[in-house]
């Protein structure tokens, strides 16, 4: 299926409630407000979207804002398969809380609680919120996040004096 | 024990008729990660995959390397299938820069891609093999194994993290006698793939152990998510080779093995069938890259800028020295997906550029983070000597899936 045709299906499909639809380098994203992504989601698996393959967050600290993003396919629908969609919501950075669309798609299961761990984002309805990759005290500094500075270590730091 | 709480301890109460095993997390087969399991008996009733112990913070790392550095340290994660794991990446950069590489380059990309697959699962199938206690398959797949990773490390000059493709291009050209090395391999190969369906994939006992055993039905494979051989063999005909073909998969000749069972033998199978078809396509670009000898392994415009020195390592060698310039490269900004099928399933990245020298977000989801997801759903009401082959037989790979 071609974006053309992915975009016109989108657009009967979703009518009103996408906000924004870009055609970007290999995906498409389809982006709705936080109270309408659940009945969106319902939407796009009816259509045949089935599985989730990734879900990303990204931090825009200028605009005060993260950017949740579910990246959906299809297995079952072959002429699906080619195509992935973003479905897009945009969280306040302050207090990012959205509903978990695990109820929707069990394949996000993992991912919502990585995106939890290291964006500190809350999913309202998710199972087993905990985290997944961390451990709980370092998941609470929300480490990819663009305050969480990496320090770069010199190769000389630690050496004493004497040796530099 | 009262009071003294060591640093990510979880203390919590447990029912009594249960009992509660840990397997893990000092590497209970591939890799560390642990699998809390519940039993009533021998039966699970709940298993709790507890991952991370070698999270490796690939992506908040590859935002504070420049678009370069990111390739070295992402095939980290699965470094016996590196080519396959930094393909999707490349291709995520060549998507931005709008740059596409040439032909040539494509395919020895592709060929290195096959020799890292048969190379991947005939690891998978050593440590398959030590899970069932078959101590034969184990040695067998290590020592055949051996043969793709010193093919690769004569097209690449290194064993296994071979950094091998960049954006454009590949660093490398084939060395003259590559070919006649290549099909040896592959006519061993396929004399052992019958002799590995003897001693372990046709012998009663596995067969007992795995047939019917960690079953998922289609649509759960589906509801899951899953990814590669284990999605394969529950009867979706999934692979992105085949659903968006990148590189010169489209000009090759292969089939995707399907198989309805959706078992551990059926897991197990696609395997097998899938070597096969990778010997074919290694076969097929080594014939190709033959007849077009000479051709360019970069860009124009990449060839262009370099100076006479550079040039002349390049004509003369074939080996590819950057220039300053490429590792200080801005790329212009947008947003961009990638994908790409590895030994284990699909790779999928998502890679964000605000037009500076650095990445601004990687977001990579390797196929054994998309299987993990069958520890908690297919493994309960099995019984306690099922995990291992089920374990075995999604191939799953913990620092893959950690990142």
């Amino acid at each position: 299926m071609k974006p053309e045709e992915l975009l016109e299906l989108l657009k009967h499909a979703l009518g009103g409630l996408a906000k924004e639809v870009t055609v970007r380098k290999g995906y498409v994203e389809v982006l709705v407000d936080a109270d309408s992504v659940v009945p969106v989601a319902n939407k796009l698996k009816e259509l045949g979207f089935d599985h989730v393959k990734s879900v990303t967050a990204t931090d825009y600290p200028k605009e005060s804002k993260i950017r949740v993003t579910y990246h959906v396919s299809s297995y079952l629908r072959e002429d699906l398969a080619k195509p992935i969609l973003g479905l897009s919501v945009d969280l306040p950075r302050d207090n990012p809380v959205m509903e978990s669309l695990t109820g929707v798609w069990r394949s996000s299961e993992f991912q919502e609680r990585e995106v939890y761990e290291f964006f500190g984002v809350t999913f309202r309805g998710h199972p087993d919120l905990r985290p997944l990759l961390l451990i709980p005290e370092l998941a609470e500094r929300r480490v990819l996040r663009k305050d969480f500075v990496v320090k770069e270590e010199s190769i000389y730091e630690g050496v004493p004096h004497r040796y530099q | 024990m009262e009071g003294q709480k060591l640093q990510g301890m979880v203390v919590r109460r447990v029912e009594k008729e249960l009992y509660e095993v840990f397997i893990g997390p000092q590497h209970p087969g591939s890799g560390h990660m642990r699998i809390i399991v519940r039993l009533d008996g021998d039966v699970i009733v709940e298993a709790d995959p507890d991952i991370g112990y070698v999270h490796r913070t690939m992506e908040k790392l590859s935002e504070v390397r420049e678009w370069l550095k990111p390739i070295p340290l992402l095939e980290r994660m699965t470094i016996i299938d590196a080519c396959n794991i930094t393909v999707p990446y490349v291709n995520a950069l060549e998507k931005l820069m709008d740059k596409s590489p040439p032909p040539r380059a494509s395919y020895l990309r592709v060929l290195l891609c096959e020799i890292n697959r048969v190379a991947s699962h005939l690891y998978g199938f050593g440590i398959f093999g030590v899970f069932l206690g078959h101590s034969t398959m184990y040695m067998w797949a290590f020592g055949d194994r051996e043969v793709f990773v010193e093919l690769a490390e004569i097209l690449t000059g290194a064993r296994l993290t071979h950094s091998y493709p960049i954006p454009g291009g590949v660093r490398r050209d084939m060395p003259q006698d590559f070919p006649e090395m290549a099909r040896r391999a592959v006519r061993y190969m396929r004399g052992r793939l019958e002799e590995y369906r003897r001693i372990f994939v046709d012998n009663p006992v596995i067969v007992k152990r795995l047939e019917g055993v960690g079953v998922i039905s289609r649509n759960k494979a589906a509801e899951l998510g899953i990814v590669g051989p284990n999605v394969r063999a529950s009867g979706i005909r999934y692979d992105v080779r085949l659903a968006e073909p990148y590189e010169v998969y489209d000009e090759l000749d292969f089939e995707i093995p399907v198989f309805e069972e959706g078992d551990a033998l059926a897991r197990t199978w696609v395997r097998v069938e899938e070597i096969k078809q990778s010997l074919s396509i290694i076969e097929q670009a080594v014939d190709w890259l033959e007849r077009h000898k000479g051709e360019p392994i970069i860009p124009k415009e990449d060839y262009d800028k370099l100076p006479k020195l550079h040039r002349e390592v390049y004509e003369k060698t074939g080996r590819v020295k950057l220039l300053p310039a490429h590792a200080t490269m801005k790329i212009p900004a947008g947003k961009a997906i990638a994908r790409g099928e590895m030994g284990r399933g699909e790779i999928i990245y998502y890679v964000e550029s605000d037009g500076g020298t650095t990445p601004y977000r990687v977001r990579v989801v390797t196929p054994s983070a998309r299987n993990a997801i069958v520890f908690k759903y297919i493994v309960p009401g099995h019984r306690l000597m099922d995990l291992p082959a089920i374990y075995g037989s999604i191939d799953y790979f913990p620092p893959e899936a950690d990142r």
